[in-house]
């Protein structure tokens, strides 16, 4: 079953449409066989249309979309004997955060992110990927593993944001995000994110602080959520769609403002539609930042990164 | 505009509106609720003189408390980018920026100042809990670099004094970025091998706890203070139960080992005084002692197998098959 969002009904009942046609096209009839191929044309010109000019609340959707590839999925196939590594040493295993060793296209890589889950039992287990201290203070391990033995670091962001409860509370989320960010600036290997979702606030940065930072092009990467935005500033969640504007969180204005790379272009009609293109789209990009590091100094590229973010905000402004 | 109203207005009106406060009236204590006289709450460091509720202070009213004979140079700060996203809710970003300067007299959310603090040169970022919630956009991390260059420019221990909501939601991601930016600020003057000390008041949320806040060589916490990353109320709305009692206050924070002290405000002084003096003046050097050389002379090409056993100590218990 195709999940469709409130803004591609037009499109779900011209597929509808094309299906039902093809069903009495069995008789080999010429006629049917044309109209839905006039049909077809049309819904490519419409999702074209549709999400060549998504708003930012339209996109925060896409970001977010059931289908949309996750974690699990972009590793199953741009890494090779991928290795999950478990726990934080401290307290427990928090499976919002999966990471591990694996090779990426022939070069030993630390790989980590946040994974959402699939279906329902999925998203229990990875607690939709809002991840507790532990789930940071394992990213922190594995960052410090890679630095270890020299290899680089590939994550993968897809969070609404950390996990809001008592327990991540008590157990010191803030100081454990706040590790995790210092740790991203810290090691001496090439280091390179991916947002292939929703980048949520501080549990994102988390492990998103970057020597390249890439975003595909319907994800979105945000201060706060545009629900959350909303039901500070204006009082209200209703306002969603109003915050998601305000607060700049397509990939095209971060890369105007200057806080992310590169942006990742999908598929037509996004990475739900075609999850391997999108998941080949991204392993093209990682490689390119990737081959464009391997050669530099561990030390050079752990200045670099640190110069990069100490700039951003007195430069970068003049989008 | 020109120098002089830029500046020297915004200063005159915190001169002016000091004095506008009545000598005569009261407070209420937002804890207990008892009436607390201005004169007395004063004298008392604003800490409620009936129950000890540590009220929010100025971040003015900070550095005077800290600095010897309250004497401190405030540090001009870089002007950063207003308004970057041409942000609007209910009101224009630019708007409530103009009203939190008119109101406190300050560019921005967060001051950075030098002095001396028990005759050493200490460097200061306080922040303004006033000035929108003490927010963090790109204002509060240039202040924060700033502050740490200075540190480490004057070899000076850095301390910081967060009173913040958050991350600045007007300026999206570069509020964000901010960030990754504070934490290198701090890991900077840590990497001079000064110290860092960070002393959280209420609140210390969001993206500043998730950040340079939570990164103190040493942290204290004033008595009370609301410290976590997460607000209260989506906790609440996300797990559906009552909170824990005193849950997200400093004292719960130190029960949980996520600070070294819980200092009350009359405190401070002398105990950052203290810590400073501690790591900075280690005492006297130990007496340089030469050590008898031929121990370490162990010519490692000739020795003969079995020779070092025989010089060293006695053999190690052989291990367990
Ligand atoms: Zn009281």
């Amino acid at each position: 079953m195709r999940h469709f969002l409130d803004f591609e009904k037009p499109i779900a009942e011209l597929e509808g449409k094309i299906e039902e046609l093809r069903h009495l096209g069995d008789d080999g009839r010429l006629s049917i066989a044309e109209e839905v191929g006039k049909l077809q044309e049309k819904v490519t010109r419409l999702i074209r249309q549709t999400y060549s000019r998504l708003t930012p609340w339209q996109r925060t959707q896409v970001a977010r979309h059931p289908d949309r590839p996750h974690f699990s999925h972009y590793v199953a196939r741009l890494v090779e004997g991928f290795t999950p590594l478990a726990g934080d040493r401290a307290f427990g295993e928090d499976r919002a955060v999966v990471g591990g060793i694996g090779r990426f296209r022939g070069h030993s890589a630390v790989i980590l992110g946040h994974e959402k889950g699939a279906d329902t039992e999925g998203r229990l287990r990875h607690n939709f990927g809002m991840a507790r201290p532990e789930g940071y203070r394992k990213a922190r391990r594995l960052m410090r593993l890679a630095e270890r033995f020299r290899l680089p670091v590939i994550s993968f962001v897809d969070t609404p944001g950390a996990y809001p409860g008592v327990d991540a509370e008590a157990r010191g989320q803030a100081e454990a995000i706040a590790r995790s960010i210092e740790t991203c600036l810290e090691i001496r290997v090439p280091f390179v994110a991916a947002i292939i979702g929703e980048g949520g606030s501080g549990g994102a940065v988390a492990i998103a602080a970057a020597d390249r930072v890439l975003m595909l092009e319907h994800a979105i990467y945000s201060v706060i959520s545009p629900e959350g935005c909303a039901s500070i500033l204006w009082r209200s969640g209703d306002k969603a769609e109003e915050a998601a504007e305000a607060l700049k969180l397509t990939a095209a204005d971060l890369e105007r403002l200057g806080a992310i790379d590169g942006v990742v272009k999908e598929p037509l009609g996004g990475a739900h539609r075609e999850p391997e293109a999108a998941i080949d789209a991204v392993g093209e990009a990682l490689e390119a930042a990737l081959a464009g590091l391997r050669a530099v100094d561990g030390g050079v590229l752990r200045a670099q990164r640190r110069d990069k973010y100490l700039r951003m905000g007195s430069l970068g402004l003049s989008g | 505009m020109n120098w002089l109203t830029s500046f020297v207005r915004p200063k005159i009106q915190t001169l002016l509106r000091k004095r506008e406060v009545p000598e005569n009236l009261w407070h209420k204590c937002p804890a207990c609720e008892q009436m607390i006289f201005h004169r007395d709450l004063e004298k008392n460091l604003c800490v409620c003189p009936h129950c000890g509720h540590h009220l929010r202070i100025a971040a003015a009213r900070r550095l005077d408390m800290l600095f010897d004979d309250g004497a401190y140079q405030k540090i001009e700060l870089p002007k950063t980018a207003p308004d970057p996203l041409r942000f609007r809710d209910l009101k224009r970003y630019s708007e409530r920026l103009k009203e939190a300067q008119a109101r406190t007299g300050l560019q921005d959310a967060a001051i950075v100042a030098h002095g001396r603090m028990g005759g050493r040169q200490v460097v200061v970022a306080a922040f303004e809990f006033e000035f929108l919630g003490g927010s963090m956009g790109l204002a509060v991390g240039e202040a924060l670099v700033a502050a740490g260059r200075l540190a480490v420019l004057q070899g000076a221990p850095l301390v910081v004094i967060p009173s913040s909501g958050g991350a600045r939601m007007q300026e999206g991601i570069l509020s964000l970025v901010q960030m990754p930016r504070t934490t290198i600020a701090v890991n900077q003057v840590k990497e001079a091998g000064l110290p860092y000390v960070v002393v959280l008041t209420d609140p210390t949320t969001g993206g500043v706890s998730a950040s340079f806040a939570m990164l103190g060589d040493i942290a204290l916490a004033e008595p009370g203070a609301v410290i976590g990353f997460a607000g209260q109320r989506v906790i609440q709305e996300t797990i559906r139960e009552k909170l824990p009692e005193g849950f997200q206050r400093a004292e719960y924070l130190y029960e949980h080992g996520m600070v070294d002290m819980v200092v009350p405000r009359g405190k401070l002084r002398e105990t950052l005084i203290r810590i400073f003096s501690l790591l900075c003046d280690r005492g006297p050097a130990g007496e340089v002692v030469a050590l008898p050389r031929h121990d370490l002379d162990i010519p490692a090409r000739e020795a003969v197998p079995g020779a070092e056993a025989a010089a060293g100590p006695a053999s190690p218990t052989p291990p367990l098959p």
